[in-house]
């Protein structure tokens, strides 16, 4: 009888023992399920303390290193492609002959053929890749999405510093910027129109 | 198979058969460990059939260059769905299959912890599988990002991708029940006197496995759902244009895909350590070392994840980083290794088929192992990334090192699940015919690779044609002799030589303590251990 007792007791506890314990696991479980989320801002993080995936910051200048390399002038060719948006998308000037350290302003036209505003972002490229991390970028379009109103034309600045650090066998620089629309956006601004 | 556990034996507890529904709703319903290990093992089986005849199509097509047997659509939808179907689909269910089995057997456990959950864990896994093969008949097919489902490519997808993710976050909520489950048996059930540093190494292995899944299957179940939200509901993860990153996805992706490949080889490590020892008569050599070295492999895991993305960009330093980090696991497995070999060492051993697949999963999946190192190498896995050289390492570690070992772990405890001993000569034969193909379908994936042929890819360049034609022949020999283990298990659920409770001379345990087969309740009054 009292053995029985004790045995019963002794099921129970084990019981509320497995209880707490699959408790806890299942918690485990969700946080991890947090944490692989929590992997993007500190993925983010990790890239803006790095430097490295800045593509769409601008650089920051340090003053005292802006000296103008006159001895050496490099070759900074632009191209301009879109992923299936319906824009007019073109340099101004396909190329400019520049000295690193100085500070060169060129622009972008950009055009909205379609009927709808439609929301965009650029997203540069460089060849060869490596020199990405000398062409400092003070302003650029490409910082922010762009909506452009139907039909709506738009002229849009870039301004560079080429880092006077280029390595010396760095001629030509290609700046390849893809405008990708931004989906979900323009649905959005339809229904606004729709609205107004 | 229903008279697996049937079979009317006398027991020490008095029960012998199962008690409420039969036919089809026994299976359903049922919350024994041992049906429901059983299930796991057949379900994985029919998994890796189909798995294999995916691989069996790929290799026919590589059989000569250019484009004889499917479309290349469909090679990209076999290649990912192979690999999705062998992963979530064979290996892992066959080794939860064993665990659920094994493990209260093997520590003096009445059952699992929580039996009906174990009944969902398994339950899950069927309409799981449906999903992901039924994605092949809707338009646009399977996915076909390769079954890392790398972005931007998965984001880019038809349904089918929608449905692999769906079966994913099903098998991976199947998944952390079992582990759930098998944590709690292991820490909470075992039999008096038998303390953490006495348990098999088995259990051991499991327990560090199951914590591994918690850890990881959820991140997976979040990088999944993040892609499946930048497909339908707007957010931008992954995609470049709205400010994600696609090179983030594989961060997540490899922090789950890691510690992954060590909850497929874990196990098979725990299986050979309980058979090394059987068949050479002696203790297993530097227990608490094992223990040791699986938990450090299992920490190490995380830390390792991206010398798998070495052709990202990363950082000098980053590459520095994960190299040596990588290379740091072949300390403890390398400690593994040698106490295999040291508990052979002297021994008196017998090669009867466990045996056999246990010695021949050291010796290949110690080559798979080394070419890891290899890869490990951020210079040299620059060259050999994407490359066949990477089909052969992985190949080397999964179907010699995990699969091995699974077969290995069944000729052992099919006397105890059966009743009867798998036959021998079949046995002996499924094992030269599997590790002769093996290395005949894979090895020459190593030269193929050095020199350069992509994988993932239905075309190659004309001169690796005689390699691929010997790959292609040992596969469908790899293949068929598959077809040997079918009839040994069926055979040996028929009849065959009656197995004693101590079914091999050798082998030590609470397993071995009750009659084979195993009856429906085991342990009902925990057994004392003395060990």
């Amino acid at each position: 009888m009292t053995q029985r007792d004790s045995k019963q007791r002794r099921a129970a506890r084990l019981a509320a023992d497995n209880r707490q314990l699959l408790l806890r696991l299942t918690l485990s479980a969700v946080v991890m399920f947090g944490f692989g989320f929590l992997l993007v801002p500190f993925y983010e993080k990790i890239c803006e303390v790095t430097g490295i995936n800045n593509l769409l910051q601008p650089d920051r200048i340090e003053i005292g290193n802006t000296q103008i390399d006159t001895t050496r002038t490099v070759l900074v060719q632009f191209d301009a492609n879109l992923h299936d948006l319906p824009w007019r998308f073109q340099p101004q000037q396909r190329s400019v002959r520049v000295h690193p350290g100085e500070l060169v302003h060129v622009a972008y036209e950009v055009g909205n053929n379609r009927d709808i505003a439609v929301t965009g972002q650029a997203v540069p490229s460089y060849g060869p890749q490596l020199a990405g991390q000398f062409f400092k970028k003070m302003d650029c379009f490409c910082f922010t999405q762009q909506t452009l109103a139907p039909g709506e034309q738009r002229t849009m600045p870039l301004v560079f510093v080429l880092d006077p650090a280029l390595p010396a066998d760095v001629t030509t620089i290609t700046l390849s910027y893809t405008f990708f629309e931004i989906q979900g956006r323009q649905a959005a601004k339809v229904a606004d129109d729709g609205a107004s | 198979m229903t008279t697996l556990t049937h079979d009317p034996i006398d027991t020490a507890s008095g029960h012998s058969h199962a008690h409420g529904p039969t036919g089809l709703m026994r299976w359903i319903t049922t919350t024994n460990h041992k049906d429901i290990g059983t299930m796991y093992m057949i379900f994985s089986f029919i998994m890796f059939l189909s798995g294999g005849v995916m691989a069996l199509t790929i290799r026919a097509e590589l059989f000569q260059p250019g484009l004889q047997v499917v479309e290349p659509e469909f090679f990209n939808q076999l290649t990912t769905m192979h690999g999705l179907v062998m992963v979530f689909g064979a290996i892992m269910p066959a080794f939860v299959g064993f665990a659920n089995w094994m493990v209260p057997l093997m520590i003096g456990a009445s059952d699992m912890a929580f039996a009906r959950m174990n009944n969902w864990s398994f339950w899950l896994l069927p309409p799981a599988a449906i999903l992901l093969l039924g994605s092949f008949f809707v338009p646009g097919g399977a996915t076909a990002a390769g079954w890392t489902l790398y972005a931007p490519l998965s984001v880019q997808m038809g349904m089918g991708m929608d449905l692999a993710i769906f079966a994913i976050h099903i098998m991976g909520i199947s998944s952390i029940m079992g582990a759930i489950n098998i944590v709690v048996t292991i820490l909470n059930m075992r039999a008096p006197g038998m303390t953490m540093m006495k348990m098999p190494l088995f259990c051991w292995t499991w327990l560090i496995t199951a914590y591994l899944l918690i850890a990881v299957m959820p991140v997976l179940a979040g990088a999944v759902t993040m892609i499946l939200t930048d497909r339908h509901f707007g957010t931008s993860f992954f995609n470049a244009a709205g400010g994600g990153d696609p090179v983030m996805y594989q961060h997540i992706f490899w922090f789950f895909g890691h510690p992954e490949v060590y909850i497929m080889i874990l196990p098979a490590f725990g299986i050979v350590s309980q058979i090394i020892p059987t068949f050479a008569r002696k203790p297993l050599f530097g227990y608490a070392s094992m223990v040791y070295a699986t938990a450090s492999i299992a920490i190490l895991s995380f830390v390792v994840w991206a010398h798998h993305m070495f052709t990202t960009g990363m950082p000098a330093a980053g590459q520095l980083f994960f190299m040596y980090a990588t290379m740091l696991i072949a300390v403890p497995t390398g400690v593994k290794v040698f106490n295999w070999v040291a508990t052979m060492w002297r021994g008196s051993m017998t090669f009867e088929s466990p045996m056999l697949w246990a010695t021949g999963f050291i010796f290949v999946f110690t080559m798979g192992g080394f070419t890891g190192l290899i890869c490990a190498i951020a210079p040299i896995d620059i060259q050999v990334q994407d490359t066949y050289y990477v089909v052969a390492h992985f190949h080397y570690v999964l179907v010699a090192g995990s699969l091995f070992a699974l077969f290995a772990g069944a000729y052992y405890w099919l006397p105890k699940w059966t009743g009867h001993m798998p036959n021998e000569f079949l046995g002996k034969l499924h094992f030269w015919c599997s590790i002769v193909f093996f290395n005949i379908t894979f090895f020459p994936m190593h030269f193929l690779g050095l020199a350069g042929m992509p994988r993932r890819i239905p075309d190659y360049a004309l001169q690796f044609a005689d390699f691929n034609a010997l790959a292609t022949i040992g596969a469908f020999g790899f293949g068929l002799s598959q077809l040997i283990f079918l009839v040994v298990v069926v055979k040996c659920v028929r009849g065959g030589e009656k197995a004693e409770a101590q079914s091999w001379e050798g082998a030590e345990g609470l397993e071995w303590t009750v009659p084979s087969p195993a009856p429906h309740h085991t342990f009902e009054d925990a057994p004392v251990f003395k060990g």
